[in-house]
């Protein structure tokens, strides 16, 4: 069983022998399963908030509401395609269309599954596999900042300027936070390429903490969690999602990177932002959650759920469900100030990760020693931590004078103040509107006056 | 990966190694002169970042794929990034200005530039004319990033970590250069603003904005205090102070 299991976990020499048209397929299926999860996911948010805000959300075109984005799309694709005239008008053009292209790209290095069979051929469910996926997927993520950041330059006024100028800091500081967050998975897993990566994550590993061994899931979710962390809340602000969404704030910069858009360019604006969703969650699935494998009770009853078509299944639910906190966090968190947003990924994410990282090396590098060699090292390093904490030096509470002094000490001539103890009456105006109004329903009275 | 790493080094050129060449190269060509050519900073930027792309292609073509990606995350989308970032705050028309100042300084760099160019290239030629490719399966052999590492962080590793603090020295330098320094009794916390907004004198209020009961909603026009006098709190201090003519002071007429 073993055997056969491991004959279907797709390796990097697995990849590049597909005929043409296979190739073809699975560029395809990619393409479409982003669309479709754009179409779906608009759907899916919109319901899912309304359900949050006790509201029915659209449910009046198709079962559910579901055609509601294709209505949208259709009504976007109808509508008059506005050029500013002080746009940029080639790069004005070309930023939606960069958006969209980086965001369908990275699809193509995340696998959807194991090796299954499609007309006879025997071809691992990924379009393609390199010895550095990750590296493709980040450079995809920065590659599509491109298209937000000139899309706001070439539309010529200040809200897209100003929402270009915040979209491109904001991708250089997450970024950062990101790649630093994954570097704890490639240290674990030993590889770049993403089939590896979910290969590596296939069983529990055995951790040896003080001289016993522990059993430890082989999610890096679990395993690596302070990364897990990091790279979920770096990839919120690298899709500019709420409450990350500062380069679109409406309540400060109308719509951002995309005031001046109109018709069918806002709509791959749109397009890109839910098809980068989808794809950062699939990456944070691929990266942290197993990938396509079957969540662990699972294997344990069925031992042939990570075989054939099932792992799709998995990979969806996976995706889903990290499409779902995306919505979640929407709904229920207010947008970061952005002076806010700024100091917390590079004086918080950061630092966390660098601390986190180094222990993690530390860790792995007194792995092969003897057991009280080892404790000797994990030994010193909680000291300095322990004594590090206990001298840290505490800001000085400063006196704060109370509030009567506060009140006696204002100049003279100061604004008066109302007395601390002022009991406000209830207005005579609201008593009397109470008091004047009739029932709404009373059938008599309408056909009287009338 | 692989067979793109054994057939570079046994110095074959496979069809689409080939394919993907005479495409990229003269992209990264006219991205190279369009970089040069182009007037708008932000143009120009754009170019450069169209060479680069291709370049990163090309080094995953030869066989250097953790080069290639770094190429296009560190330079395309970091660095780059960084410049378009300072060229729009500068300015989106900031286009550069034709007037030569050396007369016939632009044809002498034109040929001047043809000319190096022809030399490098043909001596290139020449010079690898036929030369294969050896030796890339042996860096290569236990992986192309794992490769690099070990280089890195054994033969080369001090020079690693010297560019690192120089990169360091830099950053805080730039840093300790742009850095505003400011005590702690000027930092106004939100009682002090507070308080600077009610002291006596001061109006707490929002400044009435322009064309409040005024009789233009021109911004040069003072706005009109609710007993009829004129106010220029609502005028911004860097306009010209303007005489109004009696028609701009008159009523208009509209108002029932």
């Amino acid at each position: 069983m073993n055997l056969y299991l491991a004959a279907q976990d797709p390796t990097l020499a697995d990849f590049g022998k597909d005929p043409w048209w296979l190739v073809l397929i699975k560029i395809v299926f990619a393409f479409v399963f982003g669309l479709l999860a754009t179409l779906l996911g608009v759907w899916f948010e919109r319901r899912v908030v309304g359900y949050m805000q006790v509201r029915p959300g659209p449910n009046q075109v198709g079962p559910f509401g579901l055609l509601q984005t294709l209505a949208d799309g259709l009504k976007m694709a109808f509508k008059e395609d506005i050029l500013p005239r002080a746009a940029d008008k080639v790069v004005y053009f070309f930023a939606p269309t960069i958006s969209v292209i980086c965001a369908v790209t990275a699809l193509s290095v995340v696998p959807f599954g194991p090796k299954v069979s499609i007309f006879g051929h025997w071809t691992p469910l990924q379009v393609t596999d390199v010895s550095v996926a990750v590296l493709v997927l980040l450079a995809c993520s920065s590659m599509g900042i491109y298209g937000i950041v000139l899309g706001g330059w070439a539309s010529g006024s200040t809200y897209p300027l100003l929402g270009g100028l915040r979209s491109s800091a904001q991708m250089i500081s997450y970024e950062v936070a990101m790649g630093l967050s994954i570097v704890a998975v490639f240290m674990t897993a030993g590889t770049m390429s993403t089939s590896g990566i979910v290969a590596a994550q296939a069983h529990g590993t055995q951790l040896n903490i003080f001289g016993v061994d522990v059993p430890a899931p082989g999610w890096y979710a679990i395993l690596l969690l302070p990364s897990f962390i990091i790279f979920f809340i770096a990839t919120v602000g690298e899709t500019n999602r709420a409450p990350f969404d500062l380069p679109e704030a409406e309540s400060e910069l109308v719509a951002g990177f995309m005031t001046e858009y109109s018709s069918l360019k806002f709509a791959l604006f749109m397009l890109s932002e839910y098809v980068s969703m989808v794809t950062m969650s699939a990456v944070t699935t691929t990266l942290f959650l197993g990938g396509w494998r079957a969540p662990a009770p699972i294997t344990t009853f069925w031992a042939g759920a990570n075989s054939g078509w099932w792992p799709m299944l998995w990979f969806f639910a996976k995706v889903l469900i990290l499409v779902f906190v995306f919505v979640w966090l929407r709904g229920t968190l207010p947008r970061l100030r952005y002076d806010q947003f700024m100091r917390f990924g590079w004086k918080v994410l950061l630092p966390i990760n660098l601390v986190w990282i180094l222990v993690l090396s530390g860790l792995r590098s007194i792995e092969d020693w003897q057991t009280k060699d080892r404790l000797v090292a994990t030994g010193i390093g909680a000291g300095v931590l322990l004594l590090a904490t206990l001298f840290w030096p505490s800001r000085k509470k400063e006196l704060r004078p109370s509030l009567q002094e506060q009140v006696n000490s204002r100049p003279h001539g100061s604004f008066p103040l109302p007395p601390m103890d002022l009991q406000v009456p209830p207005s005579p105006r609201t008593r009397r509107v109470v008091a004047e109004r009739e029932p709404a329903n009373v059938v008599g009275s309408d056909s009287r006056e009338v | 990966m692989t067979s793109q790493t054994v057939l570079a080094a046994a110095g074959q050129v496979s069809g689409g190694e080939e394919v993907t060449f005479w495409i990229l190269a003269p992209l990264a060509l006219i991205g190279a002169i369009g970089m040069v050519w182009a007037r708008n900073a932000v143009h120009s930027a754009l170019w450069l970042v169209l060479t680069m792309l291709c370049l990163g292609v090309f080094y995953v073509l030869q066989a250097g794929p953790f080069i290639g990606m770094v190429q296009i995350i560190v330079y395309t989308g970091a660095i780059m990034m960084l410049f378009l970032f300072v060229l729009m705050l500068v300015g989106r028309d900031a286009s550069d200005s034709l007037i030569e100042t050396l007369r016939g300084q632009r044809v002498a760099a034109v040929v001047l530039g043809v000319g190096f160019a022809g030399l490098v290239g043909s001596g290139l030629y020449r010079a690898l004319e036929g030369v294969q490719a050896v030796g890339l399966d042996k860096p290569n052999a236990e992986g192309n990033v794992q490769g690099i590492a070990r280089l890195l962080f054994t033969k080369y590793v001090f020079a690693f970590e010297l560019t690192s603090a120089l990169l360091i020295t830099a950053a805080v330098g730039a840093m300790v250069l742009a850095h505003v320094e400011r005590r702690k009794e000027d930092r106004m916390d939100q009682i002090a603003t507070m308080k600077a907004r009610f002291r006596p004198g001061n109006y707490p209020g929002p400044k009435p904005g322009p064309g409040i009961f005024a009789t233009s909603s021109s911004v040069a026009t003072p706005a009109r205090l609710p007993d009829g006098r004129l106010t220029d709190r609502s005028i911004p201090e860097i306009l010209p102070v303007r005489e109004l003519t009696a028609e701009e002071t008159s009523l208009k007429g509209t108002e029932k």
